[in-house]
């Protein structure tokens, strides 16, 4: 809802000074509203750096969740029974999901979800890095479940609280699925731990190749982090340090009840701070892949064109069937 | 081929029978039917509805946020309106 499209009768003119202007009055009640935790909602006045970011954040964010089907869609064809191809489908689909209650969280501001895609497909846009790793063996899946999903839940839990509504509530709705996706990952990764040595070397190579990625999901270190207006503004209320040290503090132990290591011979408690230390974080690497390098860069963009236009006939056919419909439905009532 | 967005739709789920149809997102589609079909795909795979109504975005009329002194601060000061705006004896029980 509250989108564009939700058009304001038009008011007497003069009675206001313009919206659109940056208004001291209106900045003003904006910031009050942020300050007590209060929401923001689509048709409100808001700063428009406010709504740039918020932008740029939730259409990245919606990105992600699309993108991110791909690594996972690759194993639906060969899960190694029924029901981890049934939970796989599912998982995967709730993703889609995920992408489409953002992207209509995203339009609420005032962009078309057209404008949305061809940024994703032109790379203007960016998604998260962590998808542009390849998934090489049945257990990535699993961890991918484990790591990926349970740093995006880290992430994703203070956005429920967010000073923009309609991203909020998106991000309640999303939050409730992301359980399932854990707890499905940790269930396949025990489970191939029962098994042969074979099974549990593939799974320690799917941990050693995801944990470094997944800590890096967390994005830059505070002291270089670049967006700070986000935390004044109430988007982002937990820093990236913080909630990477919260999502380190977790694993440990569950990776501990798995019997998998954590490929990071400097992860060790430390009683003094109450937390677990962690070795130093291959930033170079991390900048490669979001700037374009990561070994599969191409490919997910590629795969995601590719279905983008091979599903335009299709739009397309629909909307011209709909169009005839409703003319030979118009057509009818005058004729009656 | 020009581009032409499908039109957008405003998703509205009753949970359970009793309950009233709230609002939960929006989809885009090309009609009605689809538009349904969209809305049982997005947002209740988990039984989340027994109905959902999908209404043209378009076709909503919207309060202006503006307005919203003119609109709803009225009613603030008819304290009047509410029932423990009245003190009643303690003997007279639950009222
Ligand atoms: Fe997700
Ligand atoms: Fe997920």
């Amino acid at each position: 809802m509250y989108t564009q499209a939700l058009d304001i009768p038009q008011q007497n003119a003069d009675a206001k000074p313009l919206r659109a202007v940056e208004n001291a009055a209106y900045q003003a009640e904006f910031d009050a509203k942020v300050d007590a935790g209060g929401f923001i909602e689509a048709k409100d006045w808001m700063p428009e750096a406010y709504r740039k970011t918020l932008i740029r954040q939730i259409s990245q964010h919606a990105h992600s969740e699309i993108v991110g089907m791909l690594p996972e869609g690759n194993w639906i064809s060969r899960a190694p029974s029924l029901k981890r191809k049934a939970i796989l489908l599912a998982k995967v689909q709730d993703e889609g999901g995920h992408g489409l209650y953002l992207y209509a969280a995203a339009e609420t501001l005032g962009v078309s979800r057209d404008e949305l895609m061809d940024a994703l497909h032109s790379r203007k846009a960016k998604y998260s890095s962590i998808f542009n790793y390849p998934t090489l063996n049945w257990a990535d899946v699993g961890v991918i479940g484990w790591l990926v999903d349970g740093a995006a839940i880290m992430n994703q839990i203070p956005l429920c609280k967010c000073s923009y509504g309609p991203y909020a509530r998106a991000m309640i709705r999303v939050c409730k699925e992301e359980s399932f996706h854990q707890r499905q990952g940790y269930d396949l990764l025990l489970t191939m731990m029962r098994g042969t040595p074979e099974q549990q070397e593939m799974v320690q190579d799917a941990v050693n190749r995801w944990w470094w990625p997944s800590i890096m999901m967390f994005g830059p270190h505070d002291k270089d982090s670049v967006h700070t207006d986000s935390a004044r503004w109430g988007i982002k209320r937990i820093s990236n340090d913080d909630l990477r040290q919260k999502f380190v503090d977790a694993t440990v132990k569950q990776a501990e009840v798995l019997g998998v290591t954590l490929p990071d011979p400097e992860l060790k408690w430390n009683e003094e701070r109450g937390h677990y230390d962690f070795g130093a974080i291959d930033w170079e690497e991390f900048w490669n892949v979001v700037n374009g390098h990561g070994q599969c860069n191409v490919d997910r963009l590629a795969e995601r064109v590719q279905a983008w236009e091979e599903g335009a006939w299709v739009r397309e056919a629909a909307l011209a069937h709909a169009e005839k419909q409703a003319a030979r439905e118009n057509a009818g009532r005058a004729a009656a | 081929m020009e581009r032409k967005e499908w039109p957008l739709w405003e998703v509205f789920v009753r949970s359970r029978n009793g309950l009233d149809h709230k609002h939960c997102g929006s989809v885009h589609a090309p009609d009605a039917k689809l538009a349904l079909q969209v809305a049982r795909d997005v947002y209740t795979r988990r039984q989340e509805g027994v109905s959902i109504w999908v209404v043209k975005a378009d076709n909503i009329v919207a309060s202006d946020p503006d307005a919203k002194p003119e609109l709803f601060d009225p009613a603030e000061d008819k304290i009047y309106r509410h029932p423990t705006f009245y003190q009643l004896p303690e003997e007279v029980g639950h009222m």
